[in-house]
């Protein structure tokens, strides 16, 4: 039962980390309709990012961490300017390319800067664990799951309370349309992307954190998809109900399924609850149910 | 001099014009070029070392052209196809290897095996389209890949290696390098003849028509379930051709081969080549298997020495970069630029 307590516990927290992840990609799909294959490898850029601006060039964690953001940031609105903006209007399988296309010259770019080798982020809070009735979380764990739930709140006030927020969100549910009332389309595409570049910084200094930065980061992408699924593609509560189904699934099967089904199952397990919602509930737990069908 | 004049604007009669594979006397000289050059001259004049890049190039033009199917003409996606390319690649294998069965057993069977197994994800595409589609053949490729490093008891042992037997009739013997060549070439022939009767028959018609608007196809009595799994299944069915051809060519398969890379290496083949052309399929193979080749040659020539690791990244990089470029430059890839040129020189000295 304890053991089952602390899969649980544990999980939930990871699942929230998921749910940074996942933001990235909703807040782009909010503001922009695209599905963006490479929000994983976005955040590793990021988490190289903040890794140099930390150790190579010494900033203190308060300057550092907002340099990093910002310069994401300006990464993410390049993305959308120089790859997404003249692809406007093309097919489905145009843009899902565009992204996968970004993702590999990411891929490629973040070892030709900083090299192949291991970075470390240096620690922002001592590494402990937190134990509480026999259950243990580590403390970096804990804080980013804190941190998320506050970005999340933050995010969630963002797109249904301000303007420029529900813009995103008209432009995202018809252009056209949104166009035609005088939103600017292509400043809330840009604000989309550069959101995303954002969340991702600070998505890369929480799994850098965790797992030490490093390109395999990018296997962390292919989570995105399984909470974005469950969660809805344009939700925020979605993501992190997603984020938190996905960590608990994941985790779970860690402990009770990887000796009988072999090892690694639980990395498999949040696609095989993904394949499962596609055939149940296309559009997840709060998306709008308009996915067009045949 | 009819065979070789030029082709001008070409207005059909009747059906049987329309479907005609030999449209006009200066498009079979042409194809009859091509078989001649492929099957005759290459294999005679080429070193060594071309036959083998050209096999290579074969290969991944089985696996483009059968993707094709699916995304060119059927319009639907799959990030999957590396992962149906193992299954065709494992089944023959394994049947040959344990079963014993003859290879041309073993191949058909490893076929539709690929086909059957790609139908469970093409479900997916009954209730979602696009990029749900993309999805979950993503998540395909994922589950592929976990299966073969981890279930060691169909793969057996160390990284699921499974040793091919070569195949040996008369003359043919695939262990050579000219052998591998026909072999590839000439199961590459048959699957472009087949995929261009497709298209000319009522199934490929169809599938055409539930890419261009699903609706407007079920209006017409045409079921965009039925269809788009049948392209699903053909085009897997293709894909786990190409797994098994790979499989014969090195020797051997293992569970390194079939990842997601490849499942986006052939994307950008039919995107570069150019998306519903089987002429485009074969270009794009060729561009995305030599740009390694390429680089690797060409990169010492202008004297740039790179060490082998950033040449793997500037590979990615560039790989990157050749289809951002295509997409926003030539979206119709090279099959639609070289029709550029032809255009203009056929029209030549007139703009249109």
């Amino acid at each position: 039962m304890s053991e089952f307590m602390q899969l649980t516990v544990s999980g939930a927290f990871t699942g929230m980390l998921y749910a940074l992840l996942a933001l990235g990609f909703v807040v782009v799909v909010k503001g922009s309709g695209v599905i963006n294959f490479s929000q994983g490898e976005v955040v590793v850029l990021g988490a190289f990012v903040m890794s140099w601006l930390l150790t190579d060039v010494g900033m203190p964690f308060w300057l550092g961490i907002p340099t990093t953001v910002v310069v994401m940031l300006l990464v993410g609105a390049g993305i959308e300017r120089f790859a997404l903006r003249p692809l406007q209007n093309e097919s489905m399988l145009a843009l899902v390319m565009a992204t996968i296309a970004l993702g590999s010259v990411i891929r490629g770019l973040v070892p030709m800067i900083w090299g192949d080798g291991l970075r470390a982020i240096p620690s922002l809070i001592d590494q402990r664990r937190y134990e509480w009735l026999g259950i243990s979380i580590p403390t970096i764990t804990f804080w980013s799951a804190i941190m998320v739930l506050i970005l999340l709140g933050a995010f969630g006030y963002f797109f249904s309370r301000s303007r420029l927020g529900l813009a995103m969100q008209a432009v995202s549910d018809d252009r056209v349309a949104a166009q035609s009332l005088g939103i600017n389309v292509r400043l809330v595409n840009a604000v989309s992307w550069a959101m995303a570049g954002g969340i991702a910084a600070l998505a890369g200094f929480v799994w850098g954190s965790l797992l030490g930065v490093d390109h395999r980061l990018v296997v962390l992408g292919a989570l995105i998809f399984p909470v974005v699924i469950l969660g809805g593609l344009e939700s925020i509560v979605g993501a992190v109900v997603g984020g938190i189904a996905v960590g608990l699934v994941e985790s779970l099967s860690a402990g009770y399924l990887n000796d009988d089904l072999g090892a690694g199952f639980s990395t498999v397990a949040p696609l095989i609850m993904l394949l499962l919602v596609l055939l149940v509930r296309p559009h997840g737990l709060f998306g709008r149910p308009e996915i067009e069908r045949v | 001099m009819a065979l070789i004049a030029m082709e001008t604007g070409r207005f059909h009669e009747n059906y049987a014009e329309e479907i005609a594979v030999y449209g006009t006397p200066y498009r079979r000289m042409w194809i009859l070029a091509v078989l001649a050059v492929t099957f005759v001259i290459v294999p005679l004049v080429a070193s060594p070392y071309w036959l083998v890049v050209s096999t290579l190039v074969g290969i991944a033009a089985v696996g483009a052209t059968g993707l094709n199917v699916l995304v060119g003409y059927a319009g639907q996606i799959s990030l999957g196809h590396a992962a149906f390319a193992a299954v065709g690649a494992y089944t023959s294998g394994l049947l040959v290897s344990r079963a014993e069965a003859p290879f041309w057993v073993a191949i058909p069977v490893a076929m539709v095996a690929a086909g059957v197994f790609s139908l469970i994800f093409g479900l997916a595409s009954l209730r979602v389209k696009g990029l749900y589609l993309a999805i979950a053949t993503l998540a395909a490729q994922y589950i592929v890949q976990w299966i073969l490093t981890s279930w060691t008891w169909i793969t057996g042992g160390f990284q699921g290696i499974v040793i091919f037997e070569p195949i040996q009739i008369g003359p043919f013997d695939s262990t050579t390098p000219t052998g591998k060549y026909l072999m590839v070439f000439i199961t590459l022939a048959l699957v472009v003849v087949f995929v261009e009767n497709l298209m000319r028959s009522r199934s490929g018609r169809a599938m055409i028509a539930v890419r261009d608007q699903d609706i407007a196809a079920a209006g017409s009595a045409v079921s965009p379930l039925r269809y788009k799994l049948l392209a699903f299944f053909i085009s897997s069915a293709i894909a786990g051709l190409s797994g098994v051809l790979y499989g014969y060519n090195a020797g051997l398969v293992s569970t390194e081969v079939f990842t997601l890379t490849l499942s986006v290496q052939y994307l950008a083949m039919i995107l570069v080549g150019g998306l519903g052309s089987i002429p485009g399929s074969i270009l794009g193979a060729g561009f995305i298997t030599m740009l390694p080749i390429w680089l690797r040659d060409l990169l010492p020539a202008v004297g740039i020495e790179l060490s082998a690791s950033v040449e793997v990244h500037l590979l990615t990089l560039l790989f990157g970069v050749a289809i951002l470029l295509f997409l926003i430059l030539e979206p119709r890839g090279l099959y639609g630029l070289f029709r550029n040129i032809k255009d203009y020189f056929r029209m030549w000295p007139f703009s249109y």
